[in-house]
């Protein structure tokens, strides 16, 4: 058995760090099912919260207008995502090469209000100029989603393309398939893992957005997080409570499921070598 | 049959290349013009709206261009009015002076946390190292709207911490850890500590530790060793990772608004209500414009950081 090497400084810090990440969450699936309103004081096991959020009408439509626009998003982040990465990888030196880079990597850290600001009044202007989008809604929603996650999916994807042993596809080009074969046989299915990641990353980001929504949406469509937003702010809410614990073990199996992707991803890489 | 298939989809690459759309164009060209209309283009608009007059219309503002009979070119119509209600009314200077201090000390706080629970995930046995970093990123992957609200049950006067404390007779009366500077700060640490932990992680992991034996072989102290070798090595991780807590900290929106009260103005939250409440278009766009400038140096900073953090 090798020793861990680790002081029992570190090892303090590592146990405080994880508490204080997993402390909000244990208490929401805690107080998920307590039976009392008073939502902070324990009143016996119940899971009547989960019965309610079943049939609240406003919480299951907004999560289903949610869950479809997180579905579309991810798909077309992904085409996108995928379409930079590899011109960032493969195609050297391009005219907008510096562009791509500067906006991919400032729309990770812009903060999310001048996102949303900036892209309704580019809605606004297009409106008054041609006419189009002539209302704002789930496309808009899905359009301003696009632009920020697909920068998600393109670093994730980036980073498996440049990791990526080229000569298989120099030996299907010598062999004399077309590069569009040689994408679809050869280096899709070996960066196929980062797709199933970046499609995961960029649905979780969708469903999670409240403020970039907020902005790009109209009066037709209301997403979960804006449901959730507006029933918090009026204080602590039970079902909300329900809701979250629903969320964080679909979550969570998602991110494990993805996890292991990665990680055999990882060890064929090393495999390979 | 595939060949069949893959040979037909060549052919329609092949005409559309006849025509000047090669394959090459297409993947550079989607995402490229993708960015330019959605996220280029709306900053340009911004900054136009960010001139022009208030006015009670749809949309409520007036056009930048005013074209007048008689003269060719059109009328410029800058109307630097928002930007000077913006600097006279103190309201947003405390606004950005609060963002900029808090958005400060939590990328402080973040770092001095996630420093050694970095350090000690990239120096834990290789087994381990997989699982711990599923545990950061779990969180992270969770609704950020949800995490935050689940502070407010543990903060509250009445919340859980308080009642601890009171039942265990540590306190006689509760703690203020709500709406105040207190719960916006736990909030931020809170949220944006994996952004800080994945960069110091990357660049911790690949350190080699064999010069830390090499150092205490010839007689340096761990302290010693610590300052000349590790901190130098991982400081690019150190600050990439502290602008990816920075920037976006600045402008939250999510945490100052559920945890923050009335008494905690962050600039996020001002535009929002700029925008929202106010409907002036105008003067939240001024605000965004100046928040993008103060921006733009950690951004630069960040881009020149992580490209070295990337670099293996």
């Amino acid at each position: 058995m090798k020793k861990t090497g680790l002081s029992p400084f570190i090892i303090a810090c590592l146990l405080f760090g994880f508490t204080f990440l997993y402390a909000p969450i244990i208490m929401l699936i805690i107080f998920s099912f307590n039976a009392s309103k008073l939502v902070t004081v324990w009143g016996g096991f119940s899971t009547k919260w989960y019965f309610e959020l079943m049939h609240d009408e406003q919480i299951l439509g907004a999560a289903y207008l949610s869950f479809k626009i997180a579905s579309i998003n991810a798909c077309l982040s992904v085409v996108i995502g995928t379409m930079a990465a590899y011109a960032l990888v493969r195609y050297g030196r391009f005219r907008g090469r510096a562009i791509m880079i500067q906006s991919i990597s400032s729309r990770l850290v812009l903060p999310d209000v001048i996102l949303g600001l900036s892209i309704l009044m580019l809605f606004v202007s297009l409106q008054n100029l041609i006419g189009w989008p002539a209302q704002r809604g789930v496309m808009t929603i899905i359009i301003a989603h696009v632009t920020f996650s697909s920068a998600y999916v393109a670093i994730v994807v980036q980073s498996r393309l440049a990791g990526l042993d080229r000569s298989f596809e120099e030996a299907a080009f010598d062999l004399g398939a077309g590069p569009f074969t040689v994408f679809r046989t050869v280096t899709l299915p070996m960066i196929a893992p980062s797709l199933v990641a970046g499609w995961l990353l960029a649905f979780i980001l969708s469903f999670d957005d409240l403020v970039i929504a907020s902005f790009a949406s109209g009066p037709s469509a209301t997403t979960l997080p804006m449901v959730i937003f507006s029933k918090v702010r009026l204080g602590i809410n039970p079902e909300v409570n329900a809701l979250a614990t629903i969320i964080v073990f679909a979550v969570a199996v998602g991110v494990i499921f993805a996890g292991g992707l990665l990680q055999r991803q990882s060890d064929t890489r090393a495999g390979g070598k | 049959m595939q060949v069949q298939r893959a040979s037909l989809a060549e052919q329609i690459m092949g005409g559309l290349a006849r025509i000047g759309i090669t394959g090459r164009r297409i993947v550079i060209g989607v995402p490229l013009i993708w960015l330019m209309v959605f996220f280029l283009l709306p900053f340009l608009i911004v900054l136009k709206i960010s001139f022009a007059t208030q006015l009670i219309a749809i949309p409520p503002f007036s056009p930048l261009f005013v074209w007048t009979d008689g003269s060719f070119l059109p009328g410029l119509h800058i109307d630097w009015s928002n930007y000077q209600y913006m600097f006279s009314d103190s309201l947003y200077i405390k606004a950005y002076f609060n963002s900029v201090q808090i958005a400060f000390f939590s990328t402080c706080i973040c770092t001095l946390i996630a420093y050694p629970m970095a350090y000690g995930v990239a120096r834990a046995p290789e087994s381990w190292r997989n699982p711990l970093l599923l545990l950061i990123v779990l969180p992270f992957w969770t609704s950020l709207l949800l995490r935050v609200y689940a502070w407010i049950g543990l903060l509250k006067t009445n919340g859980v911490i308080n009642n601890v404390l009171l039942t265990l007779g540590i306190i006689d009366d509760p703690l203020p850890m709500m709406n105040n500077a207190f719960s916006v700060y736990v909030g931020i640490v809170y949220s944006y500590l994996p952004f800080m932990l994945l960069p110091l992680y990357a660049s911790l992991s690949r350190l080699d530790f064999t010069l830390l034996e090499a150092a205490s072989d010839l007689g340096a102290s761990k302290a010693r060793a610590f300052l000349s070798i590790t901190l130098p090595l991982s400081l690019p991780g150190v600050i990439a990772g502290a602008m990816l807590v920075f920037i976006p900290a600045v402008g939250e929106f999510v945490i100052p608004s559920l945890l923050g009260g009335t008494g905690v103005t962050m600039i996020g939250r001002v535009i929002w209500d700029e925008f929202f409440s106010n409907q002036a278009w105008p003067v939240a766009s001024a605000v965004a414009v100046t928040l993008m400038m103060f921006l733009v140096v950690p951004i630069m900073l960040y881009q020149h950081f992580q490209a070295r953090t990337e670099t293996r």
